[in-house]
């Protein structure tokens, strides 16, 4: 029962099972620190690793008043009603990392935050990567299996320091009536690199975000990755912004994207401030049933020297790709899961192992239950 | 092995293969000659069992089974294989994975055959994506060791391929039909589709046909008719009157 969840051993086999499926790790055996929250309760802040940080972001506030230069600095609070109802809330709810100058993770830290009974669960996350820091977080975010209906809504502020690493995984599984709203943005600066990666393949009602990334320094990078398989019923709304406001910053935005009945808007933009950028967007998406992908790449050059572009497909599977495997002695059901595997088998540079294992199994998952 | 039948296909309403008869035994290769769009490879594709293209009259029977309205991919399991003369790409796809799948998990076999055609560092490629004419055809030969065909069929090994390849794609490709093998227990059979027979040099084919227009113009000692259609082209072919 829920109120009886302590800590995410206590969860029953089911929900452990979904939390695993976002790449959670009940027993910390490959992460460096945890923080888990059901609904508004925090029942888990730990780190293992030296000079990083995790707190609960109430108790960071208190801390460290250095923190309210970082709270609300970067996501606007009145930048819609998500942000206002965040804001509006007495008691922050979320977690706080800092990883201290210098300091590295050999695995990644784990957030997860759990939707049990709640309908309306609200997070502010701080991430703060000081100079050379490099940082792995693996935020899994799902809703207990007995949740039908609710809302998440989620305040992230990267800060990627100079020189630092900063990769940030997250792996949804929520219900088919749960709505989310994520509003996340990092700062970027010289050097540093960010790295955005999402994965969703399991149903939810409505999903909606566009995180931001300022690249703010020079020679900053940021890269979004996104491999998503629709259902029939789920809306997804996902987009990210990248603006490159310093000579030798580049980004790219990568989209795989499959629906098997679900509408997926998938929104990039680029905007080249300064010269001496690069930026490119890739979106591929396949429509293996009735379904919409809705591609919308943006690229906009402020300014001579800038190199932006976009490629974007959305079809179906060839024949003659089928036909090929087919002459192979596949039959057409395993030729087809293939090329989809293929599909979104997407090797995110510079992502450790761990975490493209948790990526690869997140789409195993995904191809037993047929896609 | 391999029996056709009084063969006609159409593709899109109109028949561009007519009264094909062919038989190919046990061990035995066979060489298909013609010039551009004389129907070759609408033949392989029709015997593999591709879409696109209607039999409309005749039979095929491959080791005793009328395979004629076959699915594709049990003709396949049945024992049947095809190197394609332009493979489709597949991006994302890795050729490692592929060769996982249709080893059956035999990793042990995929190293081992990767290595002999220098394909190893290819495993981990989408397949086909810029790939190099030679590369696309070393990854069909790997393929289809893999595979382990009984009746292979060949659609231009040697297009695309440099002089340094060659020798290993046809040394590999006369394992796939048996060649190492003494004739005697020779049990692999072949359908080679070439136009400049360089392939022969690896081969020995038994057998030769040339294809003109849909219909068979000859069948007789493949490096005989190679000869003639170096000297004279098909015109000599189509000239002939000793069908």
């Amino acid at each position: 029962m829920p109120e009886d969840i302590e800590q995410m051993e206590d969860l029953s086999s089911a929900e452990k099972e979904r939390l695993a499926q976002t790449g959670l790790e009940v027993d910390m055996k490959n992460r460096s620190g945890s923080f888990f929250q059901v609904d508004h309760d925090i029942r888990q802040v730990a780190s293992l690793e030296k000079g990083i940080e995790v707190l609960a972001i109430g108790e960071a506030l208190k801390k460290y008043d250095w923190l309210q230069d970082y709270y609300w600095k970067l996501v606007p609070k009145d930048k819609d009603q998500y942000t206002r109802f965040v804001a509006d809330q007495p008691e922050p709810r979320g977690f706080v990392i800092i990883a201290r100058k210098g300091s590295k993770t050999l695995y990644p830290l784990q957030a997860c935050l759990f939707l049990s009974k709640t309908p309306v669960q609200h997070v502010h996350n701080l991430i703060i990567a000081e100079e050379g820091a490099e940082l792995h977080i693996i935020s899994g975010c799902a809703s207990a299996s007995y949740t039908k209906t609710g809302s998440h809504v989620g305040v992230s502020e990267f800060y990627v320091g100079k020189g630092a690493r900063v990769t940030s995984t997250m792996i949804h599984n929520w219900g088919e009536e749960i709505s989310v709203f994520p509003r996340s943005a990092a700062l970027v600066e010289e050097d540093g690199v960010f790295l955005s990666n999402y994965v969703c393949m399991q149903p939810v009602r409505k999903i909606q975000m566009a995180p931001v990334a300022y690249l703010k320094g020079r020679n900053a990078i940021g890269r979004f990755s996104s491999i998503t398989v629709t259902t029939p019923g789920s809306y997804m709304d996902l987009g990210s912004v990248v603006h490159l406001s310093a000579e030798g910053t580049g980004a790219e935005l990568l989209t795989r994207a499959i629906t098997t009945g679900g509408t997926l808007i998938s929104r990039g933009l680029i905007e080249g401030e300064v010269g001496h950028t690069k930026g490119h967007i890739e979106c591929k998406g396949l429509i293996l049933k009735d379904g919409i992908i809705h591609a919308i790449p943006e690229i906009k050059g402020n300014v001579v020297d800038t190199e932006l572009s976009h490629e974007a497909a959305v079809g179906k599977i060839a024949r003659d790709e089928i036909e090929y495997l087919m002459s192979r002695g596949l039959d057409e059901s395993v030729a087809t899961s293939t090329i989809i595997r293929g599909f979104l088998d997407v090797k995110i540079e510079g992502l450790p192992e761990v975490l493209q294992k948790q990526i690869d199994s997140a789409i195993d998952a995904a191809e037993k239950s047929g896609f | 092995m391999l029996e056709i039948q009084d063969l006609h296909v159409e593709i899109g309403g109109k028949e561009v293969l007519h009264d094909i008869n062919l038989q190919i035994g046990e061990g035995e290769t066979h060489v298909l000659m013609g010039p551009n769009g004389s129907g070759k490879t609408t033949l392989l594709r029709a015997i593999m069992g591709f879409a696109g293209l209607s039999i409309t009259e005749g039979r095929i029977t491959f080791k005793g089974h009328d395979i004629t309205h076959m699915p594709l991919h049990e003709r396949a399991q049945l024992g049947m294989g095809m190197l394609f003369q332009r493979p489709p790409t597949i991006a994302g796809l890795k050729l490692g994975k592929l060769l996982e799948v249709t080893s059956g998990g035999d990793l042990n076999r995929v190293t081992e055959y990767s290595e002999y055609l220098h394909m190893d560092k290819f495993l981990d490629r989408s397949i086909n994506l810029g790939f190099s004419g030679g590369e696309i055809k070393r990854s069909e030969v790997l393929q289809l060791m893999i595979q382990k065909p009984d009746f292979v069929m060949l659609d231009e090994p040697e297009s695309g391929v440099d002089l340094e390849n060659i020798s290993l794609i046809g040394n590999a490709i006369a394992k796939l039909v048996d060649k190492d093998v003494h004739i005697v227990n020779r049990k692999k059979s072949g359908l080679v589709i070439t136009h400049t027979g360089y392939i022969l040099d690896y081969l020995d084919a038994d057998f030769g046909h040339v294809m003109c227009d849909g219909v068979f113009r000859c069948h007789g000692n493949p490096r005989e008719i190679l000869k003639v259609i170096k000297t004279s082209g098909y015109k000599e072919c189509l000239a002939c009157q000793k069908i």
